[in-house]
């Protein structure tokens, strides 16, 4: 436990010290929903209807940005034998670069949703559950960004390779994070979406940094 | 002959399609020293890498005090610090910062480590401003301040002075006095005492 503070305070640290690339990512978000009221027009009833897809694809892409260096950097300069030769699990190396990535990336992304959400004419009851489906979900979008990520590690063109991989994975938490929101604004009960994001959450929390950490063992050698 | 603490039997490697290594049998006693010698390409660092754990051996197995040593790869890390090619440094860090990680999990000074190399007054630059040379000594810092036995290092001189060359040799002898052993691939002669040759050749191997 006491590794695995220590690599998260260190990948804090980098990330502040390295704050245009944690910046880009939320500036890609705010910018990319406002350009939706620019492309279909600003009128209420219909920019409100397809506000929470408009933040959660945002949110999607926005999260994919940073993955790409998640890993990357850390192979290029030789750091990731240092971290696995630092005693901590692969697994644990992938958990504590999933918070490090939701604390950077998928706190901001969902701070912002909110303005953002007003700014779309979002029906006002249904802010408080896009939010709070946008919990589990961005969490789940770094467990899974992670985990792509750690995958796709050393192979050639990864970038390009990442987005392919991790976007198919996160359809259900896009359909059930949308559902929510769109439930709350009928008037409906949103919590069965919520309990299943929980749900899709509880299961990505032990497998995904297992499976990055063995994509980390791979990619090492 | 001492007990040997690390001996490896029958290790071989591949990287990639092409088998690397073969057959390397070699016992290394505690405060012992092993300097791997042989052409480019002929698995020097491969075997670093093996021995680290970092790289799965195809064939044969690596024991440390008469047991499997990659059975537990975490308890293998606590004792191994391994000095690459790359020096794994952050350039947007200091370099006292660059080895804080480091000292949170190992313990250790960072100041007494950086002091060790000649880098004390260099401790609050950034890692960026620092020459090829120095890097190098802040990598070298990293592997004073590890509490590992068995240090693994890959052409540990690179880009270092005459100087930083004699700093290695007192940090290597310090390492060996606490019964440390020290594996080093290497061209250019080093400071390492009544070292054990294992000279490499490309997938034939010969022990001196």
């Amino acid at each position: 436990m006491k590794m695995f503070r220590a690599l998260l305070a260190r990948e804090l640290r980098l990330s502040v010290r390295h704050g245009s690339d944690s910046l880009a990512a939320l500036l890609f978000f705010v910018l990319a929903a406002s350009l939706f009221p620019l492309a279909i027009g600003p009128a209420p009833e219909t920019l409100g209807r397809i506000a929470p897809g408009i933040v959660w694809v945002c949110a999607l892409l926005a999260a994919l940005l940073p993955l790409d260096r998640l890993f990357g950097a850390d192979l290029d300069d030789g750091s990731l034998d240092q971290i696995l030769l630092s005693g901590l699990p692969a697994a644990g190396i992938a958990a504590a670069k999933a918070c490090a990535h939701w604390v950077v990336t998928g706190l901001p992304l969902l701070l912002a949703a909110a303005p953002l959400a007003v700014m779309l004419r979002m029906p006002s009851e249904a802010i408080p559950v896009l939010l709070l489906a946008l919990v589990p979900g961005t969490l789940l979008l770094s467990l899974l960004g992670t985990a792509g990520a750690a995958i796709v590690l050393g192979a050639r063109r990864g970038g390009v390779l990442l987005p392919l991989l991790v976007l198919p994975l996160t359809t259900p938490v896009l359909i059930f994070g949308v559902a929510a929101a769109d439930a709350a604004s009928a008037g409906l009960s949103a919590r069965t979406h919520l309990l299943l994001l929980t749900a899709i959450l509880a299961g990505a929390v032990p497998l995904c940094p297992l499976a990055a950490g063995a994509a980390l063992r791979g990619a090492a050698e | 002959m001492a007990e040997a603490l690390l001996r490896a039997e029958g290790l071989a490697a591949f990287r990639g399609e092409r088998l690397v290594l073969r057959d390397i049998d070699f016992s290394v006693p505690a405060g012992g020293a092993l300097l791997l010698a042989g052409p480019n390409g002929s698995g020097k660092s491969t075997l670093l890498r093996l021995l680290a754990g970092l790289l799965r051996a195809a064939a044969g197995r690596m024991l440390w005090n008469g047991r499997d040593a990659l059975a537990d790869l975490a308890e293998h890390a606590g004792r191994v610090a391994y000095l690459g090619h790359q020096d794994a440094i952050k350039p947007g860090l200091s370099a006292a910062e660059n080895l804080a990680f480091f000292a949170r999990i190992g313990g250790g000074d960072v100041m007494a480590a950086l002091a060790g190399l000649g880098l004390a007054d260099l401790a609050d630059l950034p890692a960026r401003m620092l020459s090829a040379g120095q890097k190098r000594r802040l990598a070298l810092a990293r592997l004073a301040l590890s509490p590992a036995t068995l240090w693994l290092l890959d052409e540990p001189t690179l880009g270092l002075d005459a100087g930083s060359v004699e700093m290695l040799g007192e940090m290597l002898a310090a390492h060996r006095g606490r019964g440390g052993i020290v594996v080093a691939a290497t061209h250019l002669p080093l400071p390492l005492p009544g070292a054990t040759e294992l000279r490499l050749k490309r997938a034939v191997v010969v022990v001196q």
